[in-house]
């Protein structure tokens, strides 16, 4: 088994108690940071360590937190974001709510790192367990002024409030997320200005994904050197991947970056559900192009899996096997995607909804010949034409779908029916 | 008491909020999230109560109220029923779970049985999909269901439903 990091203790009873998760090493990064480091100094040991965004794009945290002005008069915030939304991705919700003080450790050690004096964690408003996992949490450090005013003696204040949610998708991106924070609808903002500069109520903000936080107390105790030792050279560290789908154990692993999507689906998932064939798989959650299964030795880290023709995004594995129709996929994807669009921007809005239309004649058996045609005409108009990186989101579902199973279309609309029998059941 | 007001314990939570954040707007979405709590939907009604107590205007509330799906309009059955149907769940049969719900409540998607008791609806991922196929019931999430814990659920919600004073909603 190799080394984790985050999962470490994820499974020990009462890890979700500080008095549990002190036993097992925590706290013990917060006060060495205070004591020994400037917070330029952790900004560069995380840097050093390579520690990539893991909500999706793989930013490095380090050079994004380098980017929030020093001579800004203006307070700064730190965003936590655990939105966790996108169809396929459940590491989050797991890592908050068993191990919630390895992520306010993490967020403490950013908003040092950055000088934010407020945070704010947004969590997805249906996760009522991991809200009040959170809550009890964040009491437990102020208790032992890991929060609050004058923090172990170094004269740093830091408050974060846990903000819930309300079930939108789209406020997991980050600019929503700052105007749904702020009251408003959760509609995306033209960048630029970035949130570094110009985010929260207008101040410079850092915002990361709880996996990336999670990661920060185990860089500054174990060094930068240590973590970027795992995974590949652009790639460091572990990675957290959500397998679910038609596999037989599915669950999070915590995995070196790197590690073959064969390994996951076959060794660790234990291969295909009832023993059927593998069609295809989703690497990186909803939004990321299919891979079939030619591509099963894909490296899974940020740049192997881009050259396989697909992404990591947020390391949701979604596996599919032979008796899945690739146009109901399409069709259940788009769905998710029309009903998540802000409405902001006319391609995204619009373009959704007429694929959605489409999708839907066809799975009803009236599609038309130059349908497909329409559909990828659709997704050129939308790719690249956005606001924010949702509309491009709901592109790779229709056309990745139409670029390997074509015939599966051509059939449907030729037929009025699937080419593929059988549909799942829960028995 | 009148059951279309707000409590007592929800008036001194939204008056907490009031001044809690650096801007008072960011009160807006836990306010809605009290009134939720309280009364399992979010209606007008209580929307102008709540911006009262905030002292924000109603139409902004309204307006983020309207924009979170989470948060239903009106009245729901008890047991609010949400199905996850995206893609994972669906491969593991979510939409047969949904049809299997419908028929052993005897009821339409998105309305109440006539004991008052269940409303089922479908969602999106709820972050649950290595657990598939699986429902959210009011705040608690059911993973792995089977036909077999379908029942013994819907059984165990009856009982404690009909009895007096019913579940917290
Ligand atoms: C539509 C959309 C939804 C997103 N949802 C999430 C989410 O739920 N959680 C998350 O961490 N990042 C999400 N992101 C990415 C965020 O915008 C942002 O890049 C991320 O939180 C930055 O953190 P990181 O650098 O640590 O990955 C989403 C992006 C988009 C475009
Ligand atoms: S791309 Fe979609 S979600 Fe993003 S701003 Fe435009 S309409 Fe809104
Ligand atoms: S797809 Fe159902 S919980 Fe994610």
């Amino acid at each position: 088994m190799p080394e984790k990091i985050l999962f470490k203790y994820i499974d020990e009873p009462g890890q979700d108690t500080i008095k549990v998760y002190m036993k097992n090493g925590g706290y013990t990064a917060l006060p060495k940071v205070l004591k020994e480091y400037t917070p330029d100094q952790v900004t560069d040991i995380v840097k050093e360590s390579g520690l990539r965004g893991r909500g999706g794009a793989g930013f490095p945290a380090g050079v994004k937190w380098s980017f929030v002005p020093k001579d800004s008069p203006k307070p700064k915030y730190l965003l936590i974001n655990a939105d966790e939304s996108e169809p396929g991705t459940f590491k989050d919700r797991q890592l908050l709510e068993r191990d919630p003080h390895q992520l306010i450790e993490g967020s403490i050690i950013a908003a040092y790192a950055v000088q934010a004096h407020t945070g704010f964690i947004y969590i997805r408003g249906e996760f009522g367990y991991g809200a009040k996992q959170l809550l009890r949490a964040l009491s437990e450090a102020e208790e032992k002024n890991f929060l609050g005013k004058n923090i172990l003696g170094s004269g740093y204040d830091l408050t974060i409030h846990l903000h819930r949610g309300g079930g939108a998708y789209i406020c997991g991106e980050e600019t929503a997320l700052m105007e749904s924070i702020e009251g408003r609808r959760g509609l995306s903002r033209v960048r630029p200005p970035y949130p570094a500069i110009v985010g929260l109520y207008g101040c410079p903000t850092v915002i990361n994904n709880v996996e990336t936080l999670s990661n920060v107390p185990h860089i500054i105790n174990k060094g930068a050197e240590w973590f970027a030792s795992m995974g590949t050279r652009k790639s460091t560290g572990t990675k957290i991947f959500s397998l679910s789908g038609q596999v037989k154990r599915p669950g999070n692993y915590e995995l070196p970056m790197g590690i073959s999507l064969r390994e996951l689906i076959y060794e660790y998932g234990g291969g295909i559900f009832e023993d059927r064939e593998l069609k295809a798989v989703i690497p990186g959650g909803s939004s990321t192009p299919i891979l079939t299964p030619d591509k099963l030795d894909v490296k899974l880290d940020f740049e192997s899996v881009v050259e396989a023709g697909s992404m990591l995004g947020s390391a949701g594995v979604i596996v599919m096997d032979e008796t899945t129709c690739m146009v109901n996929v399409a069709w259940r994807l788009t769905r998710f995607y029309q009903h998540e669009s802000c409405g902001k921007c006319t391609p995204c809005r619009e373009g959704t909804y007429w694929m959605l239309k489409i999708l839907e004649r066809i799975e009803n058996g009236k599609g038309e010949s130059g349908d497909v045609e329409l559909l990828l005409d659709i997704c050129n108009y939308i790719e690249g034409y956005t606001v924010c990186p949702l509309g491009d989101a709901a592109v790779p579902a229709v056309r990745s779908t139409i670029e390997h199973f074509q015939e599966e279309y051509d059939y449907h609309i030729r037929n009025k029916t699937c080419m593929v029998k059988g549909k799942p059941v829960f028995k | 008491m009148n059951t279309m007001s707000l409590s007592k314990e929800s008036i001194e939570k939204l008056q907490e909020l009031k001044d809690k954040f650096p801007d008072r707007r960011t009160a807006i979405l836990p306010a809605l999230h009290v009134v939720y709590d309280q009364f399992g939907y979010v209606g007008d009604e209580q929307l102008k109560e709540a911006a009262e107590v905030v002292e924000l205007p109603y139409v902004e509330l309204a307006e983020n109220a309207s924009f979170y799906t989470m948060f239903p309009k009106k009245p729901v059955g008890k047991y609010f029923i949400q199905v996850c149907t995206n893609l994972s769940c669906a491969l593991l049969g979510a939409d047969s779970l949904v049809d299997y719900l419908l028929e052993k409540l005897n009821v339409k998607l998105g309305e109440i049985t006539p004991d008052g008791l269940f409303t089922v609806v479908t969602v999106e991922c709820l972050g649950s999909c290595g657990s598939a196929p699986m429902m959210q019931v009011n705040d608690e999430y059911h993973e792995n269901l089977t036909r077999e814990r379908v029942d013994e659920l819907l059984e165990e919600f009856r009982r404690e439903g009909t009895k007096k004073g019913g579940p917290p909603s």
